[in-house]
């Protein structure tokens, strides 16, 4: 679809972001709009009383209703997998209804391609070959990038994504939610070399974060509350240089000159100046968006009206 | 039967004995804290029904489906604070046909099916795990 002077609706809703967008073929993005569950998330402490469909289903018409606006779109494109078969099947739900209406052609999109196509957005625009770690709280992978339409998993996380192992390490460390976010800003003021973290060997180009983890929970166990206390910005930022060295030993090992990195991790500010040469999106296109959706359906065959009606959503890659 | 295992190697085989005994449609309740070993031992009964893919942790997404011989399911309901019918709804298709796994299934309240086995999993120190399987299924 990649220049025919097409406009493509992104719709996303395999997790806990409801998101559309209207991105034009050549990859500039007209509107991004996501309603994210954050503020929720931070109330419960990171547990999402309505993380599923129902959420989705309140938010769904009305995300879509400021990304359209009253522009015309030629094509309406949506996540199909993987994710939550019940948040996935409102925006399936949402995208066939209104392609259908508008008779237009429909484009089912991995949610993973999505993030590796939040490259291919003006004003990065980034052209393959080249290698991407894909790292969020759901999803951490090593990815071989040969060209717009596609990519070759190179490793995978054995246990708990990066994402996770932040959020995971946040909570036994008593911080808020997002852990990320949390563990990046005391980290600064504390020392990363306080403490030994192990880092995962596992063979080939896999990653394993549940070790790191399982350390953690030892280390703060042995501390009384006010020691706890005390080394809480030390633990944060052993703990986080222990991830991202787990992540650029990877990305490294690769022995890739092109390095790109998608996904809510990106947002890290150590994983940043640990790969300085990497290309990086903006940030509100690193943690789930629909612009991305719509950037993937550019590589992607459409299906035509009225074909799509029993394309159905999946929970697996 | 109660046991403690001295790695995740020993808790993934420990899951595979309970793994042959289950078929479609039983649940299994996998409880146990933070590092206790809940998905290395999801992972080991998951490679003993066939599936070749990575087991990794669901706690994101919630919901993991994997194709097997009998598929298996792979659910974590941390983050949901307590199921209500419309949840439950949403979660249903993962026990369809399944052999399905839920982690803190305390989070499921009265609409989680009726759990063939419970595991429960506690650290005795950093290598240890004590695992207890209460079940009908003469393990």
């Amino acid at each position: 679809m990649e220049g025919t002077g097409c406009v493509i609706l992104g719709i996303e809703t395999s997790c806990d972001e409801t998101a559309a967008a209207v991105v034009t073929d050549d990859g500039e993005i007209a509107t991004s709009v996501v309603a994210s569950q954050a503020t929720l998330h931070a109330r419960f402490g990171g547990v999402v009383p309505e993380v599923a469909s129902r959420r989705h289903l309140e938010l769904i018409a009305p995300v879509i209703d400021e990304a359209l606006g009253e522009r015309e779109v030629d094509a309406v494109a949506v996540t199909t997998h993987p994710g939550l078969i019940g948040a996935l099947l409102v925006g399936v739900a949402a995208a066939k209804a209104l392609a259908w209406a508008r008779r237009l052609p429909l484009i089912a999109v991995n949610h993973l391609h999505g993030h590796v196509a939040s490259l291919y957005l003006r004003p990065l625009d980034l052209e393959p070959p080249f290698t991407c770690l894909l790292a969020s709280g759901g999803h951490t992978m090593l990815l071989d990038v040969q060209e717009r339409g596609g990519f070759r998993v190179l490793g995978t996380t054995l246990d708990d994504a990066a994402g996770e192992a932040f959020d995971k390490g946040a909570r036994l460390l008593g911080l808020g939610y997002p852990g990320g976010r949390e563990i990046d800003a005391l980290a600064k003021q504390g020392d990363p070399r306080a403490y030994d973290f192990p880092v995962a060997r596992v063979p080939g180009l896999d990653f394993s974060f549940s070790g790191l983890k399982t350390a953690l929970l030892y280390t703060v166990r042995d501390l009384s509350p006010h020691e706890l206390e005390a080394r809480r910005a030390d633990l944060a930022a052993s703990y986080q240089r222990a991830i991202v060295r787990a992540l650029t030993e990877r990305v490294e090992a690769t022995g890739a000159d092109r390095v790109a990195v998608v996904g809510g991790v990106a947002a890290n500010s150590e994983l940043r100046a640990a790969l300085p040469d990497a290309a990086l999106a903006p940030l509100s296109l690193c943690t789930d968006n629909a612009a991305m959706i719509a950037s993937a359906a550019r590589y992607a065959p459409p299906v035509p009206y009225p074909e799509y009606l029993s394309l159905d959503a999946r929970a697996t890659a | 039967m109660k046991e403690v295992t001295a790695s995740p190697g020993e808790t993934e085989a420990l899951a595979a004995r309970l793994a042959v005994l289950l078929a479609a449609g039983d649940v299994i309740a996998v409880s146990g804290e933070l590092g206790a070993g809940k998905t290395t031992f999801v992972r080991g009964a998951a490679r003993e029904l066939g599936v070749t893919e990575p087991v990794s942790s669901p706690t994101f997404t919630i919901g993991h489906r994997y194709e097997a011989p009998v598929p298996v399911a792979h659910l974590d309901l941390y983050r949901i604070a307590g199921l209500d019918p419309e949840e439950w709804g949403d979660l249903e298709p993962y026990f369809d046909g399944t052999i399905a796994f839920v982690e803190w299934p305390e989070h499921g309240g009265d609409w989680l099916p009726q759990a063939r086995a419970v595991v429960t999993l506690e650290h005795v120190d950093e290598s240890h795990r004590s695992v207890r399987i209460d079940s009908d299924l003469g393990l």
